[in-house]
């Protein structure tokens, strides 16, 4: 066991050398490793969030309001395919999760199955054909009824695009805010993760990414208010929304179909009112939103049209003249900072459904800043702690133990750079209460060779076979303690997966540096000597 | 110096190696104090009730920092309690400057947990900075205290399976015995001081596993050892031997990793403070527990006794005809 073959010696030394080139951009600055030439490795261990300072938050969509539009665009598309076959209904509505259409006569039930079959979408990819569509059209109980119902798996694709969506939407509107280091990852089925770093003031991200931005234009209903229709009968295709509590009726009638959506949008831009002084957004439609505006404006001259923002009227301004050009201003009461943000939302996309901050850790850069220097310093402290207990326990080996440590450190911080895994405050505890755990590696040895000598054996038999017998109980201490580490990793975000991490490495590690390197350093040590004047005292 | 350094291996052993303490002797003492502690500790959690986190409890928390000089906690106090939020903890956090103000979850489910933090950083700007902010609304936290119980439970399990497939039985149901006496006793402690119990702390948990499982398997692998080198020694004294035979590297392992928790824990700040406090307890009680519970428990239960190649071939042999059977 200690004869190592020189191919051996050169391996575990080209090892801790690749280690220690691989991690020591981690000891200096990021301005010293900018300057260095540039055949030196740059890469350093990226810090958490709760080192340098920045913000998580977690969002959840709301999962209800993406069903409840896709029903409401499945009866808008069925009483469409219904008119257009010409098969006489006299009711579609939404009950809960199905869309339940009354056909005039039973008869042309199958051939209205047929049609509103046709708002079937086949989901899953389109080679694996992994099939199945995402509703389902079905005869219903009574005669004469059709079902129209979403079937799970359309619900789990429906809520994963819109999740999709959402992030592509963040993305654009987060991108505004000038920092490109943030990371948005989807969680799970319906939530959003955003990371954050550097960021010190969650305000406005919280209010970029708070509002949907669904600007819609909508047809005001020629002639009943919405106090009238609340009294009597509400009229099909007609819905109430509220108004901008500012300006204007509390609430209006309008065509829930929207005219243009604002999918059409091709600019947005914040701007003022030259007669008002009052801030405003000007906005241009894309060819498509142009023409559908252009058309509805030419025929409504002299009838008021809503614009319409996440459900709630904004204004609804008479048409004077056919709006040709495609471009418009919204006016409301907004002031410089709200029409900022209106306009980059509205510049993004809006968002498939609300989204809730279900959690946040937010870490401002100077609590970030004392936290690294308080773990360096524990670091320190600790390490020395360790040094001194080892070199008292065990003299001249402690000295190997020692340095089999300062490998272990070095090859676990240079695993984790090349991973590009994140340091965290949990993670430097890691790190120093790997290094303590390392030792135990050491101490087994070290105990088992010293057992070995009182049991009589000659000093390098002794060695060898302190190696040999501690060598299984190593294996399984770590193997214990990585199952722990693992279970971690599972549970844990952020920090606490940070720990994970350096935990599982150190433990990696730990076998090649403190058991061969030290039994390397060892037999180094052995051969330096004279001959006959080794003498290993069991105390 | 250096010269007379190199030649010679000798430290200083912590325990002379002729020392035989009879751990043996204690142990029906040591198993009844045990369960007695643990029987404590479970009332405790119980009555006194754990002290969730945000992360467990939901609700925010936010540490800020005094622009000049001290945080004047009692005015922040009349301040913040006239915001109408419920009930609001404030505490010093580390220095005299920093402050940690706690808020309940807010009624009225996830959207309201948010403008109250607002509310709270609103009213307190013009003299602090605010240094961290966590908010976990219900539903968060209802599903981080579904994990951080699967957590522990399946490092437990997971912990006991290894043992299981590499030793007996015996030493399996020895380790989840210690191993549950292990965290049972730091919760019981935490619920005793009303100390912050967050998924920090379950991280804390999980690694005092692994640490405790350490000395318990070295303990057992010695154990084994000796079952075969010593076939005729009578049980009792056999483990007392084993147990006697790693001490030394058990209390250095122990105290190393102290020193390092110890060092962890007064300079590491105050954030990790309550995960570094639940790991110097958790190894302390964990050295313990594999001395006093892990092997003693073997005393009772018995083990196989011949651990020869012949022996594992009789019954793998005994296994395979009844497999044909």
């Amino acid at each position: 066991m200690l004869q190592f073959t020189r191919t051996k010696i050169a391996l575990i030394l080209l090892t801790c050398l690749a280690g220690f080139v691989v991690a020591m951009p981690n000891f200096f600055s990021k301005e010293t490793v900018a300057s260095w030439p540039s055949f030196m490795p740059k890469k350093q261990l990226p810090l958490g969030l709760d080192l340098q300072g920045g913000a998580h938050l977690l969002l959840a969509m709301d999962q209800d309001e993406i069903k409840k539009d896709w029903m409401n665009n499945l009866r808008d598309e069925s009483r469409k395919l219904l008119r257009d076959a010409k098969i006489g209904f006299t009711g579609i509505g939404v009950q809960g999760t199905q869309l339940v259409v009354k056909l005039s006569k039973p008869e042309e039930r199958d051939a209205a199955i047929k049609q509103l079959d046709k708002v079937r979408q086949p989901i899953g990819s389109a080679v694996l054909g992994t099939g199945g569509y995402d509703v389902e059209v079905s005869a219903g109980n009574d005669p004469g009824t059709v079902i129209v119902k979403p079937t799970d798996a359309g619900m789990r694709a429906r809520i994963s695009n819109a999740a999709a969506a959402s992030i592509e939407t963040i993305n654009r509107r987060v991108n505004n805010l000038g920092t490109s280091e943030s990371t948005i990852v989807r969680q799970g089925a319906d939530r959003i993760l955003i990371q954050f770093p550097g960021l010190k003031d969650t305000k406005e991200l919280k209010a970029l990414i708070g509002e949907t931005a669904k600007l819609t234009f909508h047809e005001v209903h020629p002639s009943i208010r919405a106090d009238e229709a609340k009294m009597s009968t509400i009229p099909a295709g007609y819905k109430i929304y509220p108004g901008d509590k500012n300006e204007g009726p509390a609430e209006y009638l309008l065509r829930e179909q929207p005219v243009v959506q604002g999918d059409d949008l091709a600019d947005a831009q914040p701007g003022f009112d030259n007669r008002t002084n009052e801030a405003v957004i000007n906005f241009r439609f894309n060819q498509s939103g142009a023409r559908k505006f252009g058309n509805f404006t030419k025929d409504n001259v002299g009838k008021p049209f809503a614009i319409v923002l996440d459900n709630k009227v904004l204004s609804a301004p008479v048409i004077r003249e056919p709006i040709l050009g495609g471009s418009g201003q919204i006016s409301g009461s907004f002031d410089v900072d709200s029409s900022n943000r209106l306009a980059v939302q509205l510049r993004s996309g809006s968002l498939p459904a609300k989204l809730t901050i279900v959690e946040e850790r937010t870490v401002g850069p100077s609590l970030g800043a004392d936290s690294i220097a308080d773990g360096q310093r524990a670091g320190i402290i600790g390490g020395i702690a360790v040094v001194i207990l080892t070199i008292l326990a065990y003299g001249t080996f402690g000295i190997f133990a020692c340095v089999g440590l300062l490998v272990h450190l070095i090859l676990t911080l240079a695993l984790m750079t090349l991973i590009g895994s994140t340091l965290t405050l949990p993670g430097i505890a890691g790190l120093v209460l790997g290094v303590a755990m390392a030792v135990d590696a050491n101490v087994l040895i070290y105990e088992r060779i010293r057992e070995e000598l009182r049991a009589g054996k000659s000093p390098i038999s002794g060695i060898d076979a302190g190696f040999q017998r501690a060598f299984v109980t190593i294996a399984d201490s770590q193997l214990t303690t990585l199952c722990c580490a693992l279970i971690m990793f599972w549970l844990g975000s952020g920090p606490i997966r940070g720990f994970a991490v350096t935990l599982t490495i150190g433990i990696l590690t730990s076998i090649f540096a403190s058991v061969t390197v030290v039994r390397l350093l060892i037999s180094f040590w052995l051969k330096a000597q004279p001959k006959g004047r080794i003498q290993i005292v069991p105390v | 110096m250096l010269m007379k350094l190199i030649p010679v291996f000798r430290g200083f052993d912590f325990f002379p190696h002729d020392l035989r303490l009879p751990f043996m002797k204690f142990k029906a003492a040591a198993l009844i104090g045990s369960i007695a502690a643990m029987a404590i500790a479970l009332a405790l959690c119980m009555t006194y009730g754990l002290n969730y986190g945000v992360d467990f409890k939901g609700g925010s928390l936010i540490e800020l920092q005094a622009k000049s000089g001290k945080a004047d906690i009692s005015a922040l106090r009349d301040k913040l309690n006239g915001l109408g939020l419920g009930n609001v903890q404030i505490q010093e956090f580390g220095t005299p400057s920093d402050v940690l103000v706690r808020l309940e979850e807010q009624p009225g489910g996830e959207m309201a947990q948010q403008p109250a933090v607002q509310k709270v950083i609103d009213s307190v700007s013009s003299d602090y900075t605010q240094r961290r902010v966590e908010v976990v609304g219900p539903a968060v936290s209802s599903e981080l205290r579904m994990t951080g119980f699967i957590a522990v439970a399946a490092g437990l399990l997971a912990i006991v399976a290894y043992v299981w497939f590499r030793f007996e039985w015996q030493f399996a149901l020895g380790a989840i015995v210690a191993l549950s006496h292990d965290v049972i006793l730091v919760a019981g402690i935490f619920a005793f001081f009303q100390l912050e119990f967050d998924l920090s702390t379950v991280a804390a948990l999980l690694t005092i596993l692994g640490y405790s499982v350490n000395d318990t398997v070295v303990v057992s692998d010695r154990i084994r050892e000796n079952l075969r080198k010593f076939k005729k020694m009578e049980l009792n004294e056999l483990l007392n031997l084993s147990i006697n035979e790693t001490l030394s590297r058990t209390i250095l392992t122990g105290v190393t990793a102290i020193a390092v928790l110890i060092s962890l824990y007064i300079f590491g700040g105050e954030v990790i403070r309550s995960f570094n406090l639940a790991m110097l307890l958790g190894v302390v009680i964990g050295t313990y527990s594999s001395i006093f519970i892990a092997a003693p428990l073997l005393g009772y239960l018995g083990v196989k006794r011949d651990w020869s190649d012949a022996a594992a071939k009789a019954v793998a042999a005994t296994k395979t005809t009844r497999a044909k059977a």
